[in-house]
């Protein structure tokens, strides 16, 4: 798409684009670059010199199992948060969709945790747990249940995927709401008239005509859980215990400045972009289609 | 709706309440927890209703930060206002480049142009996280370590609001310029005039988003900034959290967090139309 009408010259166009594209070459390119280039060296143990070693970085993390098990550790982790937020997303958004009146209500008292971000939700929910001070750590000991997210590592994983998806819950109850009001009323109406029970309705007409945006979230999702919720991580485990809850970009932030170990540091970095490269790609693709399944 | 039994509208609401509830819970709980002692939570369990100590916990945590003989941080008031110079520098920032770029992309022919356009498209794929230990490089290279431009700049480089720009100038009638060029207007009074004045919505709806983003930010300051002086209010709570056995100060860590979270709540409420078409457009 093009448009027929424009001004002429070619300078200033230019000097409009230049503060972009000074920002992106030194904080975009540059530092990209640089990433796929450092993940081709390793540097010896000392800092003195830096050995040029080809793929060997990610050679070494195809074996290795601590990478494996990161690998392992964030596909949970983002399944569970995109599948908690969009569930309760899409529960609250079904409901508020029913009503005529009051739906604005309830949008405004669901929409806001969406600001909150992600560590600050991590020190809250870490309160709430917390195993000597928690208000739900203490309910749950007073049930006979000893609570303690930094010894146990299921407790830990449960943890920061709540705290993690509990503001992401309105990010998927909006659009939701909003592929549902995109929904027209007369195909529901009909059905019903045809005697459709409303859970019938919802199986066989709302959830294929969701499908779309429910790709969509799925994709919008995963990426969040990727990298956003670093701070979640870093507040409430720290990766632990026994590196249970490390991501992937929690370890390409541990190795690369607790481990300085910065070559295989950045050959994660090169693929978690390849990663959301790849993601990017298909959310794309889809916006093309627009499919409807 | 399609129903018009009663009992199906009012478990409507209640399963509505119901999650509005578990929203609500943990915030009200650190509301609480910001208005009591410390005694009163090391003690579990906590109160459920608030107590008297509201303004002595808030002046506390604005004018001193954590108490002595719980580690140290600086006040908060200091780190609200970093949090609010980085956020607004980075959504105002990232308007202005991008309106400036996305006029020239649309409204001109220039050596370059397909170029352009593909190295902006090509950002809008990475967050900072995945280039993360090379930026840190070159901020400290550039000695903009504990600076508010370090602070700013990085997260300006990625073209989402550029790309959205490009999108709604698109839809502007070609009959626009061909006015403005027949009363003999200039690019950028046309710019200034015409475009940005019918851009405000989208506008107000980027602001809003870039704001929450900025706000949020943790990783970056946490890198960035080893002067506490310049934490962020976000990254900040963390430092006053001691790892090991002592104990925080819980009563003005849950105040700073109420305060961490105030600000950007407030642009999402009372800015709620442009956040939701914000959102909804940005995303898709």
């Amino acid at each position: 798409m093009e448009k027929r009408v424009i001004f002429k010259g070619w300078w200033l166009p230019l000097i409009l684009v230049a503060p972009q594209l000074i920002v992106s070459a030194i904080f975009f390119f540059y530092p990209a670059g640089q990433a796929v280039w450092n993940s081709l060296f390793l540097p010896d143990p000392f800092g003195l010199k830096t050995e040029f070693v080809g793929l060997d970085n990610f050679k070494f993390l195809a074996t290795d199992s601590y990478y494996r098990a990161s690998f392992i550790t964030t596909i949970i982790f983002s399944t569970l948060v995109s599948v908690f937020s969009m569930g309760l997303g899409l529960y609250f958004a079904a409901l508020a969709d029913r009503l005529i009146k009051g739906a604005g209500v309830y949008q405004t008292l669901l929409i806001w945790p969406y600001a909150v971000a992600p560590a600050v939700a991590a020190v809250i929910w870490n309160f709430l747990f917390s195993s000597r001070i928690g208000l739900i750590s203490w309910y749950l000991g007073n049930f006979g249940y000893d609570w303690n997210h930094a010894l146990n590592s299921g407790e830990a994983m449960g943890l920061v995927v709540l705290a993690s998806s509990w503001g992401r819950i309105s990010y998927n109850f909006l659009f939701f709401l909003a592929g549902l009001q995109a929904i027209p009323k007369s195909v529901i109406e009909a059905a019903a008239i045809d005697g459709a029970s409303f859970w019938k309705r919802f199986k066989t007409i709302v959830l294929p005509l969701l499908s779309p945006i429910s790709f969509f979230l799925l994709v919008v999702n995963i990426v969040y859980a990727f990298f956003e919720t670093f701070g979640v991580i870093h507040t409430i485990t720290g990766g632990g215990p026994q590196q249970s809850t490390k991501i992937l970009v929690y370890k390409v932030y541990s190795d690369g400045f607790v481990g300085q170990d910065l070559g295989s540091s950045a050959a994660q970095s090169v693929i978690l972009l390849v990663v959301v490269g790849l993601l990017t790609v298909i959310q794309f693709k889809y916006i093309e289609k627009k499919v409807h399944y | 709706m399609v129903e018009k039994k009663k009992s199906g509208y009012w478990l409507t609401h209640l399963g509505l309440i119901i999650g509005v509830l578990f929203i609500f819970f943990p915030v009200w709980l650190t509301f609480v927890a910001s208005t009591v002692t410390q005694e009163e939570i090391i003690q579990p369990p906590i109160p459920v209703l608030p107590g008297p100590h509201f303004f002595e916990n808030y002046a506390n945590a604005l004018f001193n930060g954590v108490p002595e003989g719980y580690g140290k941080s600086p006040p908060v008031f200091k780190l609200l206002f970093n949090s609010a110079v980085m956020s607004l520098g980075i959504s105002i920032g990232k308007i202005i480049i991008s309106l400036l770029s996305a006029f020239a992309i649309v409204y001109f022919r220039f050596p370059g142009r397909k170029f352009f356009f593909w190295i902006i498209f090509i950002t809008l794929m990475l967050p900072v996280e995945v280039r993360i230990v090379p930026t840190y490089e070159i901020a400290a290279n550039f000695g903009l370590l504990n600076s508010y431009a370090g602070l700013i700049f990085p997260l300006i480089a990625s073209a989402t609001a550029t790309f959205l720009f490009r999108q709604f100038f698109m839809t502007i009638p070609d009959e626009m310029v061909e006015a403005a060029r027949m009363d003999g207007a200039t690019p950028m009074q046309f710019f200034r005039d015409i475009l940005v004045p019918i851009s405000r919505t989208n506008i107000a709806a980027l602001f809003v988003i870039l704001f929450i983003y900025g706000w949020n930010q943790y990783l970056w300051p946490l890198l960035l900034t080893t002067d506490p002086d310049m934490n962020t209010i976000v990254m900040g709570i963390n430092q006053m959290i001691p790892s090991g056995d002592d104990y925080g100060h819980w009563p003005t860590i849950m105040a700073t967090s109420i305060l961490a979270m105030v600000p950007p709540v407030i642009v999402v409420i009372t800015m709620q139309k442009f956040f939701v078409k914000g959102l909804l457009e940005s995303e898709k």
